[in-house]
């Protein structure tokens, strides 16, 4: 019976990483489900759950050629989760400002604080400038005036910028 | 004066200066600028510096004022030889701006020079009406235009209010790096 697993892959980006994984997936009857990559501060950083047969151990061993690179690879089972268990609207949360610790927790902590729950999230690091880009379930009921006013208010004692605007969905 | 045959036809200006151009995360680009007077000399040479600065910035087609520090509500634009841009009305300079109508969203990717590090995909009408006045004269000017043009006053509205295109991006992947080709 197949079951979920969770393969990380973090390390030195090269060309070819995501086809060689994938290969090896497909070869051991995997099926991929959800993913996410992107390059953060140059590094690859790949994360996705696969359906498979097959043994967390057997799939690192087959990618033992990519940790011998450098690269850090896990493979761990994780629970089946209902993919659209998310409830409430969706918000996107903005925030940039001079770079400084506590950017991201402070921020986030006001939404957690609401019973929201960050639903996708973006940081970057450009030159001096800090940029979080997050999308946020609010539960339905929630004053978004008075979340948006303590957004606002955290903002102000961090000295960065922040905005919460509905997402929108543009149903065609 | 005015508008004729779709250029928007600006009063003669001094000579203008390149300013340097002011990054985020300065506080002058997160604070809302306020109006002026636009036969104010200050204002006038303002006009012209913007213009002087836009257009020695490669790429530029559009500066606010709080771009080059000043926390006015004045921007220049010129959007004439951009392959995106379908109505045009020349380059000017508005003073005391505002949308009086926009509709028809679109969305696509844009830079600023104030955010060096990244670009982002936001959402702007591309039908837009715009209501402002010309620097020298006060002549108040409606501009209807669409398309490229559209999305730049919007750019440039936006940063008089305060806001940075990083506040409209359309989610968490829709900003990037600006990749570095070597
Ligand atoms: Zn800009």
């Amino acid at each position: 019976m197949s079951h979920s697993l969770a393969v990380t892959v973090l390390g030195h980006d090269r060309p070819g990483i995501i086809a060689e994984v994938t290969g090896v997936l497909a070869e051991l009857g995997g099926n991929l489900e959800d993913s996410s990559m992107t390059l953060l501060r140059g590094h690859f950083a790949w994360t996705l759950v696969v359906a498979a047969d097959a043994d967390p151990s057997e799939i690192e061993a087959r990618l033992a050629h990519l940790v011998a690179e450098g690269l850090v690879v896990s493979v761990l089972p994780v629970p089946d989760a209902d993919s659209s268990s998310t409830s409430g609207s969706p918000w996107l949360l903005t925030v940039h400002g001079a770079d400084r610790p506590g950017i991201v927790s402070g921020l986030t902590g006001v939404v957690a604080a609401a019973g929201g729950n960050i639903t996708d999230l973006t940081t970057r690091l450009g030159t001096g400038l800090y940029l979080l880009v997050a999308e946020a379930a609010l539960p339905t009921g929630t004053d978004v005036e008075a979340l948006q006013a303590r957004i606002a208010e955290a903002a102000a004692e961090l000295g960065v910028h922040a905005t919460l605007q509905p997402a929108d969905v543009d149903e065609l | 004066m005015g508008i004729v045959d779709g250029r928007i036809v600006m009063p003669p200006l001094p000579e203008g200066r390149v300013l340097p151009v002011v990054t985020a995360p300065a506080a002058v680009l997160s604070t809302p600028c306020v109006d002026v007077d636009p036969c104010d000399p200050g204002v006038v040479q303002l006009a012209a510096d913007l213009l002087a600065t836009q257009r020695v910035s490669p790429g530029c087609v559009g500066l606010a004022a709080n771009q080059v520090g000043v926390g006015w509500r004045v921007f220049s634009l010129d959007v004439t030889a951009h392959p995106k841009a379908r109505i045009t009305h020349g380059e000017y300079v508005l003073v005391n701006a505002v949308v009086e109508s926009a509709s028809r969203n679109e969305k696509s990717r844009e830079g600023c020079m104030s955010v060096p590090d990244f670009t982002g995909d936001v959402k702007r009408a591309s039908r837009l009406v715009v209501r402002g006045l010309l620097p020298g004269t006060g002549e108040e000017v409606v501009i209807e235009t669409d398309a490229f043009e559209a999305r730049a006053l919007q750019h440039e509205l936006d940063h008089l209010a305060g806001f940075l295109f990083l506040d409209r991006v359309v989610g968490p992947h829709a900003v990037f790096p600006r990749q570095t080709y070597l």
